[in-house]
């Protein structure tokens, strides 16, 4: 990294750099340049270091022992179950729930609340910008239901068309399920505003915020939300931890999503008693250590500071949109005004798939495909775009080795 | 481009620019859809069989990568005058050089110009590609003539 051409940011970036092991490694004798980080975001020394610390020093099964190393476990475990309802500015941290991720979470709450609130004829509304995961399990239980699947569309620039939104909201939907930033595009949607018009009609509002919570800091509160998901491995922790936050009344109201070991209160041949959130959607053996090193990862992001990064990303997305801008063959796709650092982008006359492959041999992992996310492409007309995504650790040197990479990828199909 | 050369070779760059025998074939009387999932490349291969089961003509439609379209193309060019039996042999044998089973030094006179996607095997990534075509042949051989549509996934 050559000091001289990096912007000033509110931390050093060579101190940060040094946490990630990764980043000094190479791919094809070339220095990696990780630009796939809304994939998955790389993990600092501190938060592998706090999964194998916890596995050598403590491990334990938690909630059930009377023993030392139980106790110690189950002690961890919640201390980042308060700490994530610090970091989402929750009301209680009853209201944190530990799942498996993002989609995880949204199937959890399409299972549960969905079943017991959804019925024949009512709607449900998704925005045209949604992953896979925030799509495809409301069509099931649509399908399971009899209701109905409503998209809130966008434009060109992959902006929501706000004004459309009054008149796809009535007193059939139950739901509006969005999410706080695309992850194929980087646009930042007005979730507040959608929450507020939701309400107005009694619907309830599920933010997904895989992409959001890396990027910008998040206060449940502000956002108006009933459910909240996100995935630990998308903040620079573990993958297999992610967090469903609901608001308390509604998960004491819900029914459980699985059952098991811990979610209970009492247990008969005849009957069960559930315990209250969020024990009663935590059944078995949760990834204790997961959500240990879960918990070392928000301490990381706390201590680097999310307007920090927010300030350092704002400033790579724009030489990132500067470098590729200047390469005529190749067009920015997803122009919203509000964006994150992602930079999809197509290639006149060469195909994602090429582009990711010429990439990977210059070192640079960038992602190539639909990006889960298949409406968005068929909207846009394209089969798929190439796409960079940027995190707290990149720096203008890779986003040069990435427009330098780029050109190549002209070079042979130009 | 020398980093390149084994994958993306002149000859590819050239079949998938201008691929060979793509667009419809309005007397076919087998097709196939092809779909890979994972990057969402869509094609369409028509055949023309006679009755004594020769692949009389062949071509393809549709969108993807370089080495799906270069792929296509050259398997176009291969088949055709092939009975379903051969093609099929020779899919096999294909599947195997971008598998990187074919040994060293293995006589690849019999794949014809197809040697030159022997570059994929080191790109595990990308097999995917070069075979979509070939499935979707295999597909359409074993079809009616109603059509079927096959997943690489």
């Amino acid at each position: 990294m050559n000091a001289m051409t990096e912007p000033k940011t509110d931390y050093d970036l060579a101190t940060i750099r040094r946490d990630f092991p990764i980043l000094t490694r190479q791919v094809h004798g070339k220095p990696l340049v990780y630009l796939d980080n809304a994939a998955t975001t790389q993990r600092p020394n501190q938060v592998i270091e706090a999964e194998a610390a916890y596995y050598r020093e403590w491990n334990a099964n938690i909630h059930r022992g009377v023993h030392l190393l139980s106790q110690k476990s189950t002690d961890q475990f919640e201390a980042v179950r308060v700490e994530a309802a610090k970091f989402l500015n929750a009301f209680s941290e009853n209201e944190v729930i530990f799942t498996r991720g993002t989609t995880d979470g949204i199937n959890l709450v399409a299972s549960s609340w969905g079943r017991a609130n959804v019925k024949a004829g009512d709607e449900i509304l998704v925005s045209a910008l949604e992953h896979h995961s925030n799509i495809v399990p409301w069509q099931m239980l649509c399908e399971e239901k009899g209701a109905k699947l409503v998209v809130l569309p966008m434009n060109d620039a992959g902006e929501l068309l706000m004004e459309e939104l009054p008149k796809l909201l009535n007193s059939k939907t139950r739901l509006v399920a969005v999410n706080q930033v695309s992850n194929a595009l980087g646009t930042i949607n007005p979730v507040i505003e959608i929450a507020r018009q939701a309400h107005a009609v009694g619907a309830k509002v599920l933010v997904d915020g895989a992409q959001s919570v890396s990027h910008m800091a998040v206060d449940v509160r502000a956002l108006g939300a009933d459910f909240f998901v996100l995935s630990a491995h998308k903040l620079y922790g573990p993958t297999g931890v992610g967090v469903l936050w609901g608001r308390e009344d509604l998960l004491n109201a819900m029914p459980p999503y699985q059952g098991g070991g811990d979610m209970i209160l009492n247990v008969t041949f005849e009957e069960t008693e559930y315990k209250k959130a969020p024990g009663r959607f935590e059944a078995g053996t949760p990834n204790v250590a997961g959500v240990v090193a879960f918990g070392a990862a928000l301490d990381y992001v706390a201590s680097v500071g999310l307007s920090a990064i927010a300030a350092h990303e704002a400033d790579l997305l724009a030489y990132g949109t500067k470098v590729l801008s200047a390469i005529p063959a190749v067009r920015l796709v997803g122009t919203a005004k509000h964006k994150a650092a992602v930079l999809s982008f197509v290639i006149e006359g060469a195909h994602p798939h090429d582009i990711g492959t010429i990439l990977d041999k210059q070192g640079v992992a960038i992602r190539a495909g639909h990006h889960c996310a298949q409406p968005i492409m068929d909207r846009l007309g394209i089969p798929a775009t190439a796409r960079a995504s940027l995190a707290m650790y990149n720096t203008h040197e890779e986003l040069d080795k990435l427009g330098e990479a780029v050109r190549k990828v002209v070079e042979i199909f130009g | 481009m020398s980093d390149f050369d084994d994958l993306y070779s002149e000859q590819i760059i050239e079949h998938s620019k201008k691929p060979r025998n793509f667009g419809e074939l309005p007397n076919a009387n087998h097709h196939a859809n092809g779909f890979n999932p994972l990057c969402g490349d869509k094609l369409v291969v028509g055949l023309v069989m006679d009755g004594a089961g020769v692949i009389q003509d062949v071509k393809f439609q549709g969108q993807g990568c370089a080495i799906s379209k270069a792929s296509a193309s050259l398997m176009t060019g291969a088949v055709k005058g092939k009975t379903a039996a051969e093609a099929e042999h020779l899919f096999e044998r294909f599947h195997d050089l971008v598998m990187g089973k074919l040994p060293e030094g293995e006589d690849l006179t019999d794949l014809g110009k197809l040697a030159v996607l022997a570059g994929v095997r080191e790109y595990p990534a990308r097999v995917k590609c070069a075979s979509l075509a070939w499935h979707t042949l295999k597909a359409a051989l074993e079809s009616s003539t109603d059509g079927a549509v096959i997943s690489t996934e």
